[in-house]
């Protein structure tokens, strides 16, 4: 048993059933009398709705908002002071506001004849011009999305600072434009409804591809005007989250509605092009920052704007302005920095809400931190990674409250960053560099360094009062008759490995084989109430309550383990699953039949609670982990072709007590793809009438085996003072850094030719397009130069 | 998406197959490999009354080698190219291009005469074939009749084939001795259409000096005599002769398909 706790790298529990391809996920579930619903979507980005013609035939298969009586529209506001919130209906009233909003519910016993049925409706639309760009959407004359606003600004924020008082005697100035494209989450699996109403237990039973199905339980409810007992939504197993399934969607809704109009199950399966289209976006930031420093490279001021185009409306639960609201909070990354000033704006547009992805706010941010640190580098005359050794918060600060008031909890931040340098061999990569190479493409490195807030809770969520504010996290514990445990968590797990993770903590504490601890998630009827998994908080929030409740219960088995050992209970000790006296032990599993089959056997005094509890926990201070890492990538760039290839990738992590490193490997790898395809690949264009110009995986590039390195990963565990374990939340970690990493080193790579990008993705289109510019740049200098050295000859 | 409905027909013969094709009033789509349709049918990009399934038709999947070259049925699949199953008289261009198409699964469904049929210009075959000069063999309810590759593709997704006719065959010249060949594809990674295409082949037994520039808008551009490419590396005479070819509307594209064929002459050396 021993070799199974926490920091064990053991196989992960539930691998079997999905490489034996036996997971259970929504569209795997079939209910007697279930039929399929198709959605007609709006193609066009912002119109007026006028007539919608459905042929007579259809009239009973098909329903409109004119149909949705006493459903209410998502709604999600936050308190943030001048938020402006947005209605967004289940089904499109008036007018649309985004290509592939919902407009009707098509429902037929197969997908194809419910969409054969969205085919022959006719829909009138008065189109109006469309808010594409979020720049663009701040200008006074710029069409509205939501008339009544007189503005397209969900909310606009300051964080203000004197960046006046070190502007002379900054010697470094500099300043970049940046722009991180919009992009979608890409899960293997889509979103996914299944639907049914259950007369018996008078519930309406919704089985979602959900993240946060407690959460998604609230929203319906709210839109559904039902009590929570009469609302069960099931998780089951669920391909991949990212954030998208953590929001309630619209689809849910109807889909909730219309079981019970109809009084028989139906089912929605997003198709890619859904996915694509009409959903899951997230990413698009656009920023204008300006660094100033001391001519060493120290830091005196940031002074930044950061524009996040939010799309049509506010998502539940995290609303539309968490991600702005949080670049302002987090822009200045793991520095330690003097003065500091940030303004944003949270837009709206006639594109699909922007929704949180994994790294949420900090792959923009850490993008925008990290060009700019290697902006001054330049400027400076340094290596980068001297200049970041000059600003980073030092170990001997910690725990230590930035200029924003993150308290950043534990760690060595030039450490990590020094060990990644170090890895990649800075020395041997520069003398490459000095060689050239043989192919003729030009090698760079690029270094990127962030802190990710992880887990953090009321006091952080309570200031931004979204529709979400986590508080206790709690985990049901139950000693079964033959000393298993089953452990009820409203947290879901979809890819994290919490269902071996959380055993690992209880196999820590009680001694029980993971493999006889059952991790029950993914169902509001048999968990207890969670704001579910997001912000990397599970392995914090959800292993804490689980090693709460495994130490109470460790307390009252010695109890009755004494008793039947006839020794006091000061004189046991529950090891290794077994409670061991001076004499004597028992085990677990023999305590476990003394309590449900022969209770008469009992100590007079047990405890009647017996073996099952619900633990509440929250960590000492629950203003968040602070995990960190350094990045440290090698490219070689075509410059005749733009293209970008990574030869050696390095992360240096730091995220506390590992439980299961491998698992934490896994994330740091995966998440790292996603950071991968966010630099150089993913990206949904528009055209100027707000069409989404990615409808395939054709045209939508996500990186693949060939394009994603082996990352050679290397930890640091520096605990969390306020965590069970010293573990910190890293399950975003790997996407955060590598598009500051790549564009970095790829600008280290284009230095010859004084050429800088500075957006991503990095297309070879934007790449040559940088060389272009460069070029013309350097022209026209030379020519400047030239026309002055003519003047001055004369 | 689901496509819309369809009946389904597979013929056993080539003449069953073409009178399929000639129903009057109906809509009515050969099905190959399904590689390129199946996707289109699912998008409802394409709403045909009849898909006719090509792939038992033994002429279709017929191979034959003569002193002059080989002759590919139709429904040849890439992966059979790739694996050598079939015979190469090309001193490996064709089961090298075979490779670098899509991936594996892709390949093994996927044909020849689906690829050439549905045209799609930054398709593999389309420019491969050009820069060999291969021929087109189409059967249609009057019989048989041959083509050159640069001949059978008129534009973008559009071909000198009559709604009734089926591309049966491809008739590949079995190259000279002394014969190189250089193929230069750019995408971003494996199973990504190109984004531009150079292919040359110099066969001096032949009299053959052709270079292709593949992956534009429309057919590949072909430079019948590339002598002088050949035998100096020029940038900017490449330049020119593709903004000829029509490819100047966008630096980009322009620069990235004079690599391609700069490179893909490159190799021959
Ligand atoms: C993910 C992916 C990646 C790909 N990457 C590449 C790539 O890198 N390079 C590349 O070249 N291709 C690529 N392809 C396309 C692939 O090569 C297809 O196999 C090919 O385009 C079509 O061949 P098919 O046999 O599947 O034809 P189908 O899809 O069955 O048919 C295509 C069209 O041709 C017609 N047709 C088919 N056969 C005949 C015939 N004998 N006579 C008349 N009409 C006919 C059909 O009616 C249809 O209109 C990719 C495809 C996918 C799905």
């Amino acid at each position: 048993m021993s070799g199974q706790g926490v920091g064990k790298s053991v196989p992960r529990k539930e691998d079997d059933r999905y490489l034996r391809g036996r997971g259970q996920f929504v569209a795997d579930i079939k209910l007697p009398g279930m039929k399929e619903v198709a959605f007609l979507r709006s193609p066009l980005a912002h119109a007026r709705i006028g007539d919608i013609h459905i042929p007579g035939k259809w009239r009973d298969a098909v329903f409109t908002a004119a149909d949705l009586a006493g459903v209410k529209p998502i709604r999600a506001v936050s308190s943030l002071p001048g938020f402006k919130p947005s209605e967004q209906p289940c089904l499109a009233r008036n007018k649309v506001r985004q290509v592939g909003e919902a407009i009707a519910a098509c429902v037929a016993d197969t997908r194809a004849e419910a969409e054969d049925i969205a085919a022959e409706i006719e829909v009138d639309f008065e189109e109006l011009p469309a808010v594409v760009d979020m720049i663009a959407a701040r200008a006074p004359d710029a069409p509205l999305v939501h008339e009544e606003w007189g503005d397209n600004v969900f909310l606009e924020s300051l964080v203000d600072g004197d960046v006046e008082s070190v502007k002379d005697k900054a010697a470094i100035r500099v300043t970049r434009e940046l722009r991180t494209a919009r992009q979608c989450m890409m899960p293997i699996e889509g979103r996914g409804v299944v639907a049914a109403w259950d007369p018996r237990l008078d519930q309406l039973i919704v089985h979602s591809a959900a993240q946060m199905p407690h959460v998604t339980r609230t929203g319906l409810c709210e839109c559904l005007g039902l009590d929570h007992g009469q609302v069960r939504v099931v998780a089951p197993d669920v391909g991949g989250g990212f954030g998208y399934k953590g929001v309630l969607l619209p689809e849910e809704v109807c889909l909730s509605w219309l079981t019970m109009r109809l009084g028989h199950p139906l089912r929605w399966i997003e198709d890619r092009r859904e996915h694509l289209t009409a959903g899951a976006n997230c990413r698009e930031h656009h920023y204008l920052i300006t660094a100033y420093a001391e001519a060493d490279g120290r830091l005196l001021a940031i002074d930044a704007e950061a524009t996040v185009d939010s799309g049509a409306y506010s998502i539940y639960p995290f609303s539309a302005c968490l991600e702005a609201a949080q670049i302002g909070s987090i822009l200045p990354g793991p520095y330690d920095l003097p003065v500091y000033r940030c303004r944003t704006w949270s837009v709206a547009s006639n594109k699909s809400p922007i929704m949180p992805y994994r790294g949420v706010a900090r792959t923009g941010v850490c993008f925008a931190m990290e060009l700019i640190i290697d902006a001054i580098a330049r400027e400076a005359g340094l290596e980068p990674h001297e200049v970041r050794l000059k600003n980073l918060v030092p170990p001997e600060a910690m725990p230590f409250d930035n200029i924003t008031g993150k308290h950043f909890d534990s760690g060595d931040y030039p450490e990590s960053l020094r060990r990644a340098v170090a890895e990649i061999d800075l020395p041997a990569v520069r003398a490459r560099q000095q060689r050239g190479e043989a192919d003729g493409r030009l090698i760079g490195l690029g270094l990127a360094i962030y802190c990710e807030q992880a887990a953090h809770g009321t006091s952080v969520y309570a200031g931004w009062g979204i529709p979400m504010v986590p508080g206790h996290e709690q985990a049901a514990l139950r000693i079964t008759p033959d000393g298993g445990l089953e452990v009820r968590v409203g947290v879901h797990s979809h890819g994290q490995g919490l269902e071996t993770t959380l055993a690992q903590v209880v196999n820590e504490i009680l001694g029980i084989a993971i493999d006889k601890v059952k991790v029950v998630h993914g169902d509001t009827q048999l968990t207890p109430y969670s704001t579910g998994t997001w912000g990397s908080r599970c392995m914090v929030m959800a292993g804490g309550a689980v090693a709460t409740g495994c130490r109470a219960l460790a307390g009252r088995i010695m109890k009755i383990g004494a008793g039947l050992l006839q020794v006091p209970v000061a004189e046991v000790a529950l090891e290794d699953g077994r409670v061991r006296g001076a004499a004597g032990s028992v085990g677990i599993d023999e305590v476990a039949q003394v309590w449900y089959l022969r209770p008469q056997d009992l100590p007079d005094d047990v405890d009647p609670a017996g073996l099952e509890i619900t633990a509440g926990y929250k960590p000492e201070r629950d203003s968040g982990t602070f995990s960190y890492a350094s990045h440290a990538v090698v490219v070689a760039v075509d410059a005749e072709l733009g293209a970008v290839e990574i030869l050696d990738y390095v992360v240096i992590e730091d995220g506390g007590k590992l439980v299961n490193p491998m698992i934490v490997d896994g994330q740091i790898q995966g998440g790292a793809a996603q950071g991968i395809g966010t630099a150089l690949y993913e990206e949904m264009p528009f055209d100027a009438a707000g069409q989404p110009l990615a409808s395939t995986l054709a045209d939508y590039l996500i990186p693949g085996a060939t394009e994603v390195p082996s990352l050679r990963i290397g930890h640091m565990e520096t605990l969390s003072p306020y965590t069970e374990f010293g573990v910190k939340g890293i399950g975003e970690g790997g996407a955060i850094a590598p598009p500051a990493a790549i564009a970095n080193a790829v600008n280290d790579a284009l230095r010859p030719l004084g050429a800088e990008v500075t957006e991503t993705p990095i297309t070879p289109r934007r790449l040559l397009a940088a060389i272009a510019k460069a070029q013309r740049d350097g022209a026209q200098r030379d020519g400047a130069q030239r026309d002055g050295a003519q003047g001055g000859g004369s | 998406m689901k496509p819309a409905r369809f009946d389904y027909a597979r013929p056993a013969s080539l003449g069953e197959a073409v009178a399929l094709l000639g129903t009057r009033g109906t809509v009515v789509k050969c099905l190959a490999g399904g590689q390129s349709l199946g996707p289109m049918l699912n998008l409802r990009l394409v709403q045909p009354d009849l898909l006719v399934d090509i792939t038992r038709i033994p002429e279709l999947t017929r191979v034959e080698e003569d002193g002059d070259g080989v002759l590919l049925g139709a429904c040849t699949t890439h992966a059979a190219i790739e694996d050598g199953r079939v015979p190469d008289v090309t001193g490996g261009v064709l089961p090298a291009v075979a490779q670098g198409i899509a991936y594996r699964a892709v390949r093994s469904r996927g044909t020849i005469g689906g690829s050439l049929a549905h045209a799609d210009p930054a398709a593999d075959w389309i420019t491969c074939l050009t820069a060999l000069g291969a021929e087109i063999v189409v059967h249609g309810p009057s019989g048989r009749r041959e083509l050159a590759v640069a001949e059978f593709m008129r534009g973008g997704f559009e071909t000198a084939l009559e709604a009734d006719e089926i591309l049966e065959a491809v008739r590949v010249p079995r190259l000279g001795a002394g014969a190189r060949w250089g193929y230069y594809k750019v995408n971003r990674k494996p199973g990504e259409f190109a984004h531009a295409i150079g292919a040359v082949l110099h066969d001096p037994e032949r009299g053959v000096c052709r270079a292709v520039a593949g992956a534009t808008e429309s057919r590949p551009i072909v430079i019948e005599d590339a002598s002088r490419l050949v035998a100096r590396s020029d940038r900017a005479a490449v330049v020119e002769l593709l903004r000829e070819g029509g490819l100047g509307a966008d630096a980009y594209s322009l620069q990235i398909h004079a690599v391609a064929l700069e490179r893909a002459i490159r190799t021959l050396s």
